[in-house]
């Protein structure tokens, strides 16, 4: 049977999601998104020009990708549901990454407005993917409003710190029947394979992918270690002792030795 | 609370003892650390710390590109009007000056929205000398009005205004404000503000957080370089930003760099500030403050310009024009000379040679 991700009622057989920021230029994203294998690329709408084909950033998304328009810049519930219906209006489909951030210094999600904004939204068929700190009460209200996913932050957006927030995640991923996709923080490939390691459903990276060096090779790069993670996930990874087997050990006498 | 409080407990600092300190141990352990603080920021403005600038600068261009990415935003200024009342030293607009003034009728506005809008530019800056009767608030909001329909961004800068005033314009579509404020050294703002209601201090150093208040999605602000030390005017700058920075956290912060240029009349800066010093200026304010976003425009030259795109710059003007009717007639007194003239499609081109993006909208 294969391994496939449910959203929505999308099927995804890749788990790398990938965005289109902060690339040096737009013709390199197509060349990344191919070299990725992701299906499902982000983009903030605000960035989005529709006027413009050589400067539309859609125009250099592969056409069998899913589009997950991103709300950045919203600071209010409100501010992000007026950036989704320009997406849907634009023809963007109806797959919404909700961001609301509020705070200019650290980037950090606003979690209460996004739960807000989930509500809203869900109610008007949107497939709504929220980016959250990671927050267990807040992930089970996301269920409730009826969001299709949880993105919890691995650390800071942009700060490439790795999973800052592991065991909080780790919860998430334990209790809450949605898939969950860590976003933000991943830095490097073996962040990556280690959420994914630990049962996330999917990452998406952005950042540690557009400002390489070659955005390309570590597109690809991010590709097998999410492979690899989701991989050593479905093994079931054998438990890590702490301590060798004693060749003493303390309980023999019960069995008589 | 105002951030005159803060200008007024820090203007007590003995600088030049404090520069005198300072010294090359100093600057290796700020350039060490993660978190720069406030006396962290003003070692990096001393003049020893000049000795460091390839240390600095590798360091601003890893924050810049982790926080921001390879990309810059381009932007036109659009002058409505050139009427002024004041009497400022090193202005060109100013009041005794006698040349023709010129302000923009609601059809001129949109011929030039129009050519502005054809070399590709979104995000626009809309200014206006300080004239209350000649550029009232009901007159920039028709304007707005317009522009708004060819404009995804739209910023003033302008005169400084009341809370309720910066309300209404950000009702009809502004989501900027750039307020510089000149001079923070309130001796020599006093001196070169001859006459007019520009002499008040403290209504333009407070008028950046009215914007704040009023909703402004974005605020710029920074001193004119070469009226004062440029030590000290960029450390009050850059207080001024991390104050606004923590107190309206969602509101994006940003600085620019206007250096002195040669325009009508005859003042002479007080302080030289050499391309070294703008280098170290930019560097500085990008290790205090990594997300800030920093602005340059085409006062400065062309070659100039492209050596400080990795220190830290992440928005620029391109193709501007500072005269009244500049774009669409091509005439007009200018409010000061421009050393780099390329077009758009030029700044564009030479952007994407750099390995940077360049962005034209960046909000609806």
């Amino acid at each position: 049977m294969k391994d496939k991700l449910m959203i929505g009622d999308k099927e995804l057989e890749n788990r790398l999601f990938t965005g289109t920021g902060k690339f040096s230029c737009k013709d390199i994203i197509k060349e990344t998104i191919e070299a990725s294998n992701s299906q499902v690329v982000t983009m903030a709408l605000r960035r989005v020009d529709f006027d413009n084909q050589e400067e539309n950033v859609l125009n250099y998304i592969p056409n069998d990708c899913i589009l997950l328009p991103n709300t950045s810049g919203a600071r209010t519930a409100e501010e992000a549901v007026r950036i989704a219906k320009i997406a849907k209006a634009t023809g963007c489909g109806n797959w919404i990454k909700i961001e609301v951030i509020s705070d200019n210094k650290y980037l950090m999600p606003d979690n209460q407005e996004t739960i807000k904004a989930t509500e809203i939204l869900a109610k008007e068929d949107f497939v709504v993917l929220p980016y959250v700190s990671p927050d267990l009460m807040v992930a089970k209200r996301l269920k409730e409003a009826g969001a299709a996913a949880v993105m919890p932050l691995g650390a800071p957006i942009g700060s490439n710190r790795g999973l800052k927030t592991k065991e909080l995640i780790q919860i998430l991923i334990e209790e809450i029947e949605l898939p969950i996709i860590v976003d933000a923080g991943i830095g490097k490939p073996s962040q990556a394979a280690e959420a994914m390691e630990m049962g996330a459903d999917a990452v998406l990276v952005n950042t540690a992918i557009a400002t390489a060096k070659d955005p390309v090779i570590m597109a690809q790069a991010f590709d097998k270690a999410v492979q690899a993670g989701r991989e050593a996930y479905l093994a079931g990874a054998g438990a890590v002792k702490k301590y060798a087997s004693a060749s003493s050990p303390l309980t023999g006498f019960l069995k008589g030795e | 609370m105002s951030f005159y409080q803060e200008y007024t407990r820090y203007k007590e600092i003995d600088f030049t003892t404090f520069f005198d300190q300072v010294t090359e141990n100093d600057v290796q352990r700020v350039l060490a650390q993660d978190n720069i603080n406030k006396d962290d920021f003003l070692t990096l403005l001393s003049p020893i710390a000049s000795n460091y600038l390839e240390e600095m600068a590798q360091k601003a261009h890893e924050l810049t590109v982790q926080h921001f990415g390879r990309i810059i935003f381009l932007y036109a200024p659009l002058y409505l009007a050139n009427y002024c009342v004041n009497q400022c030293a090193y202005c060109g607009f100013n009041v005794e000056n006698g040349f023709k003034r010129d302000k923009l009728t609601l059809n001129q506005v949109e011929e030039e929205a129009k050519a502005i809008v054809e070399k590709g530019i979104k995000e626009l800056v809309i200014l206006t000398g300080e004239s209350r009767k000649h550029s009232p608030v009901s007159y920039i909001k028709d304007s707005v009005k317009i522009l708004k329909e060819y404009f995804s961004s739209l910023a003033i800068e302008v005169y400084p205004m009341e809370t309720e005033e910066y309300k209404e314009l950000v009702g009809a579509g502004v989501d900027g404000l750039t307020l510089y404020q000149e001079a923070y050294n309130k001796d020599i703002y006093d001196e070169v503000h001859i006459k007019g209601p520009k002499k008040d201090y403290r209504f333009r150093l407070d008028a950046p957080e009215r914007g704040c208040q009023a909703g402004m999605r974005r605020v710029n602000i920074g001193p004119l370089l070469g009226l004062d030390n440029w030590r000290k005017e960029t450390f009050f700058a850059g207080l001024h930003a991390n104050y606004l920075q923590n107190k309206y956290l969602d509101t994006e912060i940003s600085l620019s760099l206007p250096r002195l240029r040669p325009h009508l009349g005859s003042f002479q800066p007080n302080s030289i500030v050499d391309d070294p010093a703008l280098v170290q200026i930019i560097l500085a304010y990008r290790l205090f403050l990594p997300r800030v976003g920093i602005s340059l425009s085409t006062r400065e030259s062309e070659e100039f310009r492209d050596n400080l795109l990795p220190l830290g710059i992440t928005k620029m003007s391109a193709e501007s024009s500072t005269a009244v009717g500049g774009y669409a007639q091509d005439k007009g007194e200018k409010q000061f000379d421009i050393s780099d003239d390329r077009t758009v499609a030029e700044v564009k081109e030479f952007l994407l040679t750099r390995g940077y993006q360049p962005i034209f909208k960046d909000w609806h």
